[in-house]
């Protein structure tokens, strides 16, 4: 796919995330033991052949940055093409600058990028999958834009949805943004295959018009004149789009089968590499049903939990449906249910934190609990 | 090419054909080390975090999988504009070209390349040793004594010093004598095969026992006792901390152990010495319900149903319900079957176990146990001692 180009758009709802996208776009928020967000879609358009990708960011992008650094560890350091991360430019020409207006600020990218046809997703949907078979499809339509969906939204409806209405040939003829009563149940992957000219086409007049956004505004808008299609989606998804699908979405990666779907199915995920040396397990050590990452030290019990790269757990510790995120400290005969630790926390000997299955209890970053 | 400071030359040329089934395929610097590592990480790591950002490995035997694991030395952060790692073959010359004939011989062929960096000192090292250690305090031991020398020393046990060669000493680190293997040793401060060196008179040297047809070209061997015998000033460096020279299948298997443990000889977890390698992408490990992990390192990617206690698992591992792996060593990809018994072994990488295999004594003993790499081992059957393929019992 070297003539398909992968942007990546992180201005995306995260109201619903509490202290997780306090410091971070979405698109960095930890997942899965060792990755971001973003490395899910950034991996299966890479696995697809594609080596130039853009980046749009919006604000609070330092995590990211440093997460992605040159792309060398996802092979995107190249003289032609390879990552770039497009900020703001600092012109604010709207108070409410949607993503149309950040994708406009950058025309000269698409334009200046020697291939012709865009995969355009966020990074809020995680799964494994195979950009090559949409793009096949998209030929076989020979649509002018395809959405990549999933018939059923996974999880209780939370409202944060775009939903599409397809005809029995696929094509989409209704497209529907965060209705409070769902009309449909094709979920929409917000992933965009299209000719770049089209794209850029579609961003400057809906720019001139006035617009600003581009599922609500341009998409909808050209619905009836483009030849827009739906890819059915059939593997695994995990929808990012509040804390609760997020603890829910991480619990689920607990079961082997959705793990190595996930890991495994069109090609590996990359992320940062991280020189942590294998994890040690101690002779106290118990644990069960979890996914560990690399350079943890456990000598605690660990049930159904997920631990970063770097956790320690300390003797006596139970942790059990928990997400404890990088270099995190858990001391001596803690009791942890239902906790999501974000990064570099430490607690010390003795707590007893508790959240419900429903409402995890979040720690924000760098807390100390003495 | 601006001139360096220090330019390190690993010795990485080495068959260990002592580690049997384990180097069939790739050199002894290449075979894989605690669960992540393989051999030569260390001495890569100890340069890099040394501040020794020019570093020559000279390979020989089976330098494929070493070539193409160093690459441009990115992992190592030995990838610079000017220095980096340089994987140095012997190579053939306008006037022909030959094997390196000895560790001495191997530098003495690479005298272009050491030249490049105008380096007023050359260290050199052993790619198969286990061990984490500042060669910028060694360095600067050497120019406080103004040595032409400097020898890195380790203590050993008394009754183990007639296996090394061993140091003497005054009361200032000056070597009075080296005895390779001395029968009723007179000190007990072990060489570790690390040397720094004045380069100009290293080259000097160098070029004298070349012409020296009685000569091994060893450094061990040839080179010290001459520059000893000439007067030299020599000293040694006292090293403490964690070193092991893995040349055995034993050793191999002992340096693995002593990783486990609470209090670890070696501890892979400091922040502030990291030891490098190249990372493969992999998942988390997967610990299920029916796993029972205890005192062991387990790398990503590994899937674990059974049990498991003082071993260590390399990346990719997968162990089936009601396995039992005790006091073993598990290499990349090895895939272990259900109602598997292994106890005290190494297994070579991408070997697959069937169901209902035993592997290694039956009781606690001393022997080690060892299965060579892509093998598949059918079920139900029974291997103890080196085992490369033939037929099983």
């Amino acid at each position: 796919m070297s003539e398909v180009m992968g942007v990546i758009n992180l201005a995306e709802p995260m109201d619903n995330m509490q202290y997780l996208t306090e410091h971070r776009p979405l698109g960095a928020v930890p997942f899965g033991g060792r990755y971001r967000l973003v490395d899910f879609t950034l991996s299966n358009m890479i696995n697809a052949g594609i080596q130039n990708v853009g980046i749009f960011v919006q604000d609070r992008y330092r995590a990211l940055m440093d997460h992605l650094g040159s792309g060398k560890d996802w092979g995107l350091d190249r003289l032609r093409d390879g990552l770039f991360i497009l900020p703001p430019d600092g012109h604010h020409h709207s108070l409410n600058p949607g993503d149309i207006e950040l994708l406009h600020r950058h025309l000269d990218y698409f334009e200046k990028s020697r291939q012709d046809t865009v995969v355009m997703t966020g990074t809020s949907m995680i799964c494994n999958l195979d950009f090559k078979e949409v793009l096949a499809y998209h030929k076989e339509k020979d649509a002018e834009i395809t959405i990549v969906y999933k018939t059923g939204v996974p999880g209780p409806y939370e409202g944060l949805c775009t939903l599409l209405d397809l005809t029995s040939d696929q094509r989409v003829t209704g497209i529907e943004v965060d209705p409070v009563i769902p009309r449909s149940r094709n979920l929409s992957m917000q992933m965009y295959i299209m000719d770049k000219g089209l794209l850029m086409e579609l961003l400057d007049q809906s720019v001139s018009r006035g617009e600003t956004d581009w599922v609500k505004d341009c998409l909808n808008r050209n619905l009836g004149q483009l030849r827009v299609f739906g890819y059915p989606f059939k593997g695994y998804l995990g929808k990012i789009a509040s804390l609760q699908s997020y603890y829910r979405t991480t619990m689920e990666l607990l079961h082997p089968t959705i793990s190595r779907e996930l890991f495994f199915h069109a090609g590996l995920i990359y992320t940062k590499v991280k020189n942590e040396p294998p994890t040690k397990y101690h002779e106290s050590a118990n644990v069960k049903t979890s996914l560990i990452a690399n350079g943890c030290v456990v000598e605690g019990t660990v049930e159904n939990s997920v631990l970063f790269r770097g956790v320690k757990v300390g003797k006596g510790a139970h942790v059990k449906n928990s997400v404890l995120m990088q270099r995190s400290i858990i001391g001596e005969n803690c009791q942890f249910e239902h906790v999501i630790l974000d990064k570099d926390v430490l607690v010390s000997s003795g707590k007893h934190l508790m959240g419900a299955p429903e409402y995890p209890l979040v720690i924000r970053k760098k807390t100390v609990l003495s | 090419m601006p001139k360096k400071e220090c330019v390190a030359m690993i010795l990485a040329g080495g068959q260990g054909s002592r580690l049997s089934v384990l180097t069939k395929r790739v050199a002894k610097p290449a075979v894989p080390f605690g669960g992540k590592y393989r051999i030569i990480d260390f001495a890569l790591s100890n340069c890099t975090n040394s501040g020794i950002d020019t570093v020559g490995v000279l390979t020989q035997y089976q330098p494929l999988a070493l070539n193409a694991y160093i690459g441009i030395g990115s992992s190592w952060d030995l990838d610079r504009r000017s220095g980096g790692v340089s994987i140095l073959p012997p190579f053939v010359r306008a006037r022909g070209g030959e094997w390196y004939k000895g560790t001495a011989n191997a530098v003495y062929q690479n005298i272009d390349f050491i030249e490049t960096y105008k380096p007023e000192y050359v260290l050199i090292l052993s790619g198969d040793h286990i061990y984490k250690m500042d060669y910028a305090k060694m360095l600067d031991f050497h120019k406080e004594h103004q040595a032409s020398a400097t020898i890195g020393v380790i203590e050993v046990p008394w009754d183990e010093a007639s296996r090394f060669g061993i140091m003497n000493v005054d009361e200032d680190h000056l070597i009075t004598a080296f005895e390779e293997k001395p029968p009723k040793p007179k000190s007990n401060l072990a060489s570790m095969g690390i040397y720094i060196f004045n380069w100009p008179l290293l080259r000097d040297y160098l070029l004298d026992d070349e012409n020296d047809s009685d000569s091994s070209n060893d450094f061990g061997k040839d080179v010290i006792p001459r520059m000893l015998s000439n007067g030299e000033p020599m000293v040694a460096y006292p090293f403490q901390g964690y070193w092991k020279d893995v040349g055995t299948l034993d050793s191999l298997w002992e340096a693995n152990m002593d990783l486990l443990g609470d209090d670890p000889g070696l501890d892979l977890n400091d922040r502030r010495w990291r030891v490098y390698s190249v990372n493969p992408t992999q998942p988390p490990q997967f610990l299920a319900h029916s796993a029972e992990v205890h005192n062991s390192l387990i790398n990503e990617g590994c899937i674990v149903y059974g049990q498991v206690e003082r071993s260590v698992l390399f990346p990719g591992v997968r162990i089936g319900i009601n396995s039992t792996i005790l006091d073993s060593v598990i290499m990349p990809n090895v895939h272990i079957a259900e109602n598997v018994t292994i106890r005290k072994a190494i297994i070579g990488n991408d070997t697959i176990i069937s169901d209902g295999a035993v592997i290694g004594e039956a009781t606690p003993s001393e022997q080690l146990t060892v299965v060579g790499e892509e093998l598949i081992i059918p079920a139900h059957s029974k291997i103890t001692g080196i085992y490369d393929g033939e037929a099983v019992t």
